[in-house]
């Protein structure tokens, strides 16, 4: 018997349950939105993200060579389909001009940190081969701690976090990812055209 | 060219727009008066025009009055809105926003409504729009004036109803200073509406209010709110008005997708000939594109029945032979029967809200699903498509017809003649032609039906929010579209009358019937001086039970008969009536409902008529919470509906 009862519906009698959209599966996401340099902007953004329960990991905005616009990368976790939908909605915005999902784009993705460590005569000397062998730098120095400044990609900067961690950190801040795509193509000059 | 002070004598509303170039051309502005040009639609004109500006300043001398004074930011904002073809503002005064009611007087072509709260001003705007096709304007102060405007303009957001909202804000010097009535409302309204503004200088406004009224009615509508100092209202200005091209090219991030994409087109024509079982799903965008045409046409010509949503009741003449019905948790269920055993769905202009699907796990198992929308959000965004369709439902549909191929009828007699079936038994099950409801109790869906009847299914129906809206969804019987208002989306209780007082300003060639439960009408109900000092012929029909009849549904089903402030006292409404200065009747019994609403209906301004219903009447069939179109509850406790 079908749902309703009537002999005019297929055989089977259990129809597959209608798949809800997405897969489910999560994985991180790299949006990139060129958005109009106006005040309120980054309100409207974070604003839908949150009504919209999408979950941002990290948002990192900056001005361009273009003063009337700016750029924002977002990154946040979740299934393809829900990350087309974020897409879609930040593009009802009407000061988001461009948005881009660049995940599975050959990109350059990189965030800087700074890192306050606690540094003793005895542990400085680690902490420095430790900070040249990851290619960041020391940018300050006091008699207790030091401040490590790293770039590179999420995991270079967190396997660096979780070796000094062990010298413990005081203090800690993160840019969050920008990225840029390989080649000559340009998110915005794709904008303005 | 734009409007600058100089040429101030005219009437701007009389002004020629400056010719548009086509390509550029952004879409044109809609009526829903139909024959744009014929001498019937230029009577309804005159009759609004005649209602609407009676009384007011002459031409004249409003004219020399602005000629012997500077032009400010406010004549800007009447300008503007003036300029959209929109000669009714709905608001209330207050501090911040004085300056602009200090030369509303000078502008006698917009006549301006006084509510009695500004919810009220935002719903009336939303019915004048609903019913106009038109943007509909609505004005408050800062501060309390602001909030109160919130819900009204949340409504409109959900349903996409094209809005301008005004208010008025503190000094800019005061802003961010906690002065006296300040908020931050373009922070609270910013996640409700499609766009904000917080305006500071004069020279914006111009630009400001041409991108606003540009938005609210472009793509898919919604409202815009815009927030302007007091100092803003005060300056001086030349600026100019912006075109509409003007206003398109400096909107670089907003470019709605109209046309659908050839190769979609002929993806749904093939779904369509493919289909042995297809149902047209029909939703708010059909009305607002105007596609109704469109749709019978390609109903006809494929054969294909047609189901319609909340927001979606008038797309199809409902004495239509494809007109199948209304579909969801309270629709009919021979539709959400027919739905559930479709392989085709095509929807058009509708959201598959969860109030329509139900579970989505259990929807519509057997069916592949076209979905057209003109907002790219909505598809994929509750059910998984097959062919997504991005455009206007208008010309989504006009570029559909010639590829779909004719069905002849004997292809369809077989399933055409199940669905007669099925609609014979539901809607036989759910009618009570004798208006009695157990023990001669007076039946709400009869009283509806009645209206539709005494009116000529010709008037224009608004609907509150609760057992009531259902009745009216189900029962009116629609003939024409934006013939039914309802507050689908966000479900504003006290929404039907301030909604019918724009609606009928907005279409007095119209019957305008506002339908309230006694919750809903007691929500809103200090509209009622509005409609007596600005006779506004708004009937209502107050369907009494003594009760949130929704509420009491719910947990006499969901709840085992736990009741709960579900009871309410409501005063003598005749002698309320009587009090506000409103001709009314009272009905208790089936066969005095007729001359009720004859009466009613002739009275030349407001009127009401009280009918006190059944107390403990459901809505039947309903979906609860959580489950599936085939999990319909057709009864309860032996009640016979």
């Amino acid at each position: 018997m079908s749902p309703d009862g009537s002999s005019r519906t297929p055989a089977h009698s259990a129809p597959p349950p209608r798949s809800l959209p997405g897969t489910g599966e999560q994985r991180r996401h790299v949006l990139v939105a060129i958005v109009n340099n106006r005040p309120g902007v980054l309100n409207r953004v974070a604003s839908l993200m949150r009504a919209r329960n999408f979950n941002i990991e990290s948002l990192a905005v900056s001005h361009l060579d273009d003063p009337e616009i700016s750029r924002m990368t977002i990154t946040l976790r979740a299934d393809d389909v829900l990350v087309e939908q974020a897409a879609k909605q930040l593009y009802k915005i009407i000061d988001v001009l461009k948005v881009q999902d660049v995940t599975d784009e050959p990109t350059v993705q990189h965030e800087l940190a700074l890192v306050k460590v606690r540094a003793t005569d005895r542990t400085r000397g680690e902490l420095i081969s430790i900070v040249e062998m990851y290619k960041a730098r020391i940018v300050d120095m006091a008699a207790e701690a030091v401040i490590v400044e790293t770039t590179g990609t999420e995991s270079e900067v967190d396997a660096l976090i979780a070796l000094l961690r062990g010298y413990g950190i005081k203090e800690m801040v993160r840019t969050g990812t920008v990225v840029m795509s390989r080649g000559a193509q340009s998110i915005e000059e794709a904008t303005r055209r | 060219m734009g409007i600058t002070k100089g040429d101030g004598s005219a009437s701007p509303a009389a002004r020629p727009r400056s010719p548009a170039t086509p390509a550029a051309s952004p879409k044109p502005r809609r009526s829903h008066v139909p024959g744009a040009g014929t001498a019937v639609a230029e009577a309804v004109e005159q009759a609004r025009r005649e209602m609407l500006h009676e009384g007011a300043r002459s031409h004249a001398e409003a004219a020399e009055r602005r000629e012997k004074r500077a032009r400010i930011g406010a004549d800007v904002v009447i300008e503007a809105i003036l300029r959209q073809g929109v000669d009714v503002l709905f608001g209330y005064p207050g501090g911040v926003i004085l300056p602009l009611y200090d030369v509303l007087g000078d502008h006698p072509d917009l006549r301006h409504v006084l509510v009695r709260h500004e919810q009220g001003a935002a719903h009336a705007a939303d019915g004048y729009a609903r019913a106009t096709g038109k943007v509909g304007v609505c004005l408050g102060t800062s501060g309390p004036a602001a909030t109160n405007l919130v819900t009204g303009i949340a409504t409109a957001q959900l349903d996409s109803i094209a809005m301008v909202a005004i208010t008025g804000n503190v000094p800019a010097a005061l802003l961010g200073k906690d002065a006296f009535q300040e908020i931050d409302i373009t922070g609270i309204t910013l996640p409700m509406t499609k766009h904000n503004y917080l305006v500071r200088d004069a020279d914006d406004l111009p630009r400001v209010f041409a991108e606003a009224f540009y938005i609210a009615r472009s793509g898919r509508p919604g409202p815009v709110h815009i927030d302007i100092t007091k100092d803003a209202l005060q300056q001086e200005t030349d600026a100019p008005h912006p075109t509409d091209e003007e206003v398109a090219a400096g909107l670089p991030g907003f470019r709605p997708t109209l046309g659908g994409h050839p190769r979609q087109l002929k993806l749904i024509a093939e779904e369509i000939a493919k289909a042995k079982r297809p149902v047209i799903l029909a939703g708010h965008g059909i009305l607002i594109a105007d596609a109704t045409e469109e749709l019978r046409a390609i109903a006809e010509k494929a054969r294909i029945p047609v189901a319609w949503t909340l927001l979606g009741i008038g797309a199809m003449d409902e004495t239509h032979p494809l007109a199948y019905g209304y579909m969801g948790m309270h629709g009919w269920k021979h539709v959400n029967r027919a739905i559930q055993a479709a392989d085709l769905l095509v929807a058009v202009g509708m959201r598959f809200d969860d109030r329509v699907t139900g579970a989505v796990r259990t929807y519509a198992p057997y069916a592949r699903i076209v979905h057209v929308d003109i907002d790219p959000a909505e598809i994929g965004k509750n059910v998984a498509v097959d062919v997504p369709v991005v455009g206007d439902a208008k010309r989504v549909l006009a570029g559909l017809l010639p590829l779909v191929h004719e069905v002849p009828e004997a292809a369809r007699a077989e399933y055409l003649a199940q669905l007669a079936e099925w609609r014979r038994e539901s809607e036989g099950a759910s009618w009570h032609g004798s208006g009695a409801w157990r023990d001669g109790l007076l039946s709400a869906d009869f009283v509806i039906a009645q209206i539709g009847e005494v009116t000529g299914h010709d008037a224009t129906m608004v609907a509150d929010v609760g057992q009531n809206q259902m009745w009216m969804a189900r029962y009116a019987g629609y003939r024409r579209p934006h013939s039914h208002l309802s507050s689908g989306g966000l479900g504003t209780m006290g929404f039907a009358m301030p909604a019918a007082m724009g609606a009928a300003l907005g279409r007095p060639d119209k019957s305008t019937w506002a339908v309230c439960g006694d919750g809903g009408f007691q929500m809103t109900i200090q509209e009622l001086a509005t409609l007596v000092q600005d006779r506004i012929p708004v009937r209502i029909a107050l369907l009494d039970n003594h009760k949130l009849g929704m509420i009491r549904q719910w947990q006499e089903i969901f709840y085992s008969g736990n009741y709960h402030s579900s009871n309410m006292y409501g005063p003598d409404y005749l002698k309320l009536a009587d009090a506000y200065g409103l001709p009314a009747w009272r009905v208790r019994t089936p066969e005095e409902v007729r001359p009720a609403i004859e009466a009613a209906n002739a009275v030349d301004g407001p009127s009401l008529v009280w009918f006190e219903i059944a107390e403990e009447q459901n809505v039947f069939p309903i979906m609860p919470a959580g489950k599936g179109l085939s999990d319909l509850i057709e009864t309860w406790g032996g009640a016979d509906e």
